[in-house]
């Protein structure tokens, strides 16, 4: 892949308010093109936030957020979509009473009149077999891993440059869970750059280049996911290795 | 007439009444369902609708006492003021959202609703006084043709409002089936803003819902005219409660609920019209719509649960 100077997506002393209370906090990310970088951190910590504001449903107070060089804060979701940015939503939120492909048609409704979305629902079909023996069902009737499917399905059908996943792996069964991230490495491999929170952070460490850490709002770590796997504190805090006292 | 010729005939003039209410309902459904707003603005645009449809009707020299038309004529004559009025009334139906619902967007509460009522005031009172509270005759441009079936007599003019109905809300799934826009309707309805992360536009959207509606209310009520052969400011009020029963009846938000409910409510009104008394109508229809709300609040083909993915 023919690497491009400067960064896809970045964050520069972004601050974000709901009312009086303040989320963000002075956060900067940088989101290199071709990486997977996963964003961790407990509950309420601003990383939905950092989603939202990604996708232009939440605005920054100050501070900007630029995707291909270009400050997009002030621009509606549409036109970030359009411009090459893709959710897979917190709880995959599928159009329940659609049918799957519906679902996969709405990820291509910015792209132009008459794009040949056949190909690209070919290409779902590819990585998710099962995604297409079910493209006629209503999506609310799938389990949660197939919904999870048609999510990043639905998300790779508005043929992104990035692709920000909030929580994939969130109320999936193990097994989907190692499914799912291997489709996301897989996709990743071909060129798209994914931005992911995740509260499952062996897992996301586990195919992450890197990774933030977000407490109350502000980056408190950043680095390489293998470092940040040998850190301590991330151990004790994100993958449960907390020393248990031996019981007499 | 034996009296399975009475209810022969009470049937057809209940179909009747059932198509325009539907056509009414569904501006009801197809706004609630987007905004989950209850738009009492769309009582009077109806009547705003059939006035359009007089007006326009004057203007193809069609005016009250003219000789009826045929063939040729007619069908331009009557596809021409149903585009106009359906048209005007849609612009309208727009106009009221970008005026007065559109600054209350992200306002909480019953705000935009009672919005709604004061712009269903402002509509009643502008053509109160523009036009005057005496009823306007409507013109009859249609033959007075009519087929005996048994007892029962079948008008020319019901099966008119049949078949604009049926081709109306036949456009109409088709188009919330099978567009671009309609699927981004039905995705806006289920999840605003998982609707918006995939680049809908939503403001496009509701635009769209409210000319949708707007348009079909403007035939609905040139349907009433040519079907009763007159209008007046107040005709807004009593087809509109009607209609909006009909769509709380099948299910607000559904718009194949919003047809069902629509022939159901015509059918109660002309049945029950027979069987007690014309007077009765309203107590039956709206002791439906007591029923209905206690007993299934969702309507007949609404969701029991909702939203939930």
């Amino acid at each position: 892949m023919q690497r491009e100077a400067g960064e896809l997506l970045e964050f520069r002393d972004v601050n974000t308010h709901y009312g009086d209370l303040h989320v963000l906090k002075n956060v900067n990310y940088a989101i290199g093109r071709g990486e997977i970088v996963a964003l961790l951190g407990g509950n309420a910590c601003g990383k939905s936030t950092t989603m939202k504001t990604i996708m232009g449903v939440v605005r920054p107070t100050t501070g900007s957020v630029l995707f291909d060089g270009a400050a997009i804060e002030r621009l509606p979701t549409a036109e970030r979509v359009r411009r090459g940015i893709a959710p897979v939503l917190e709880a995959r939120r599928l159009f329940p009473r659609m049918t799957v492909l519906e679902n996969l048609e709405m990820g291509a409704y910015t792209r132009k009149r008459g794009a040949d979305l056949a190909a690209d629902l070919d290409r779902v079909y590819e990585l998710f077999p099962r995604v297409k023996e079910r493209r006629t069902q209503l999506a609310g009737t799938l389990s949660g891993g197939e919904q999870q499917m048609v999510a990043i399905g639905r998300a790779l059908m508005a043929h992104p440059r990035l692709i920000c996943m909030d929580e994939p792996s969130m109320g999936l069964s193990p097994l989907y869970v190692e499914q799912v991230f291997d489709i996301i490495q897989q996709i990743n491999r071909q060129g798209t750059t994914i931005f992911m929170v995740e509260q499952n952070a062996a897992m996301a460490l586990s195919i992450a280049h890197r990774a933030y850490v977000l407490q109350t709002g502000q980056v408190v770590l950043s680095g390489g996911a293998a470092e940040l796997r040998e850190n301590p504190a991330i151990r004790e805090a994100y993958l449960g290795e907390l020393q248990v006292a031996p019981t007499a | 007439m034996t009296t399975a010729d009475v209810y022969l005939q009470q049937c057809i003039n209940g179909l009747s009444l059932g198509a325009m209410y539907a056509l009414l309902a569904l501006g009801f459904t197809l706004v609630y369902g987007i905004l989950e707003l209850i738009n009492f603005a769309h009582f009077n645009v109806f009547m705003v609708g059939s006035f359009v449809g007089l007006g326009t009707l004057s203007l193809f020299g069609v005016v009250p006492g003219a000789a009826s038309l045929s063939g040729f004529m007619l069908a331009a004559v009557l596809l021409g003021t149903l585009l106009v009025t359906m048209v005007t009334s849609g612009a309208l139906g727009v106009a009221i959202e970008r005026i007065a619902l559109r600054p209350l967007r992200d306002v909480r509460g019953p705000a935009a609703m009672i919005t709604t009522i004061g712009v269903s005031y402002v509509l009643f009172n502008l053509v109160l006084l523009v036009l005057g509270a005496d009823s306007k005759n409507f013109p009859t441009p249609l033959p007075s043709v009519s087929f005996a079936i048994g007892g029962a007599v079948l008008r020319l003019r019901e099966i008119l409002i049949w078949a604009v109905s049926l081709v109306l809300m036949g456009l109409l799934t088709w188009f919330v089936q099978f567009t671009r826009m309609g699927r981004a309707m039905r995705a806006t309805a289920q999840d605003p803003e998982a609707a918006r992360m995939m680049g809908v536009e939503v403001d496009r959207v509701i635009i769209m819902a409210f000319f949708l509606g707007s348009a079909l209310a403007g035939a609905g009520g040139l349907m009433f005219g040519l079907y009763y052969n007159f209008t007046s400011y107040i005709i807004g009020f009593t087809a509109g409660l009607r209609a909006f029963t009909a769509a709380v009846l099948g299910g607000i938000g559904n718009v194949p609920g919003a047809m069902l409910g629509g022939l159901i409510i015509g059918l109660v009104e002309a049945m029950g019209g027979q069987l007690i008394s014309a007077s009765w109508a309203d107590v039956i229809i709206f002791s439906i719509l007591v029923l209905v709300l206690v007993f299934r609040p969702s309507g007949l083909l609404g969701r029991v649960a909702p939203n939930k993915s």
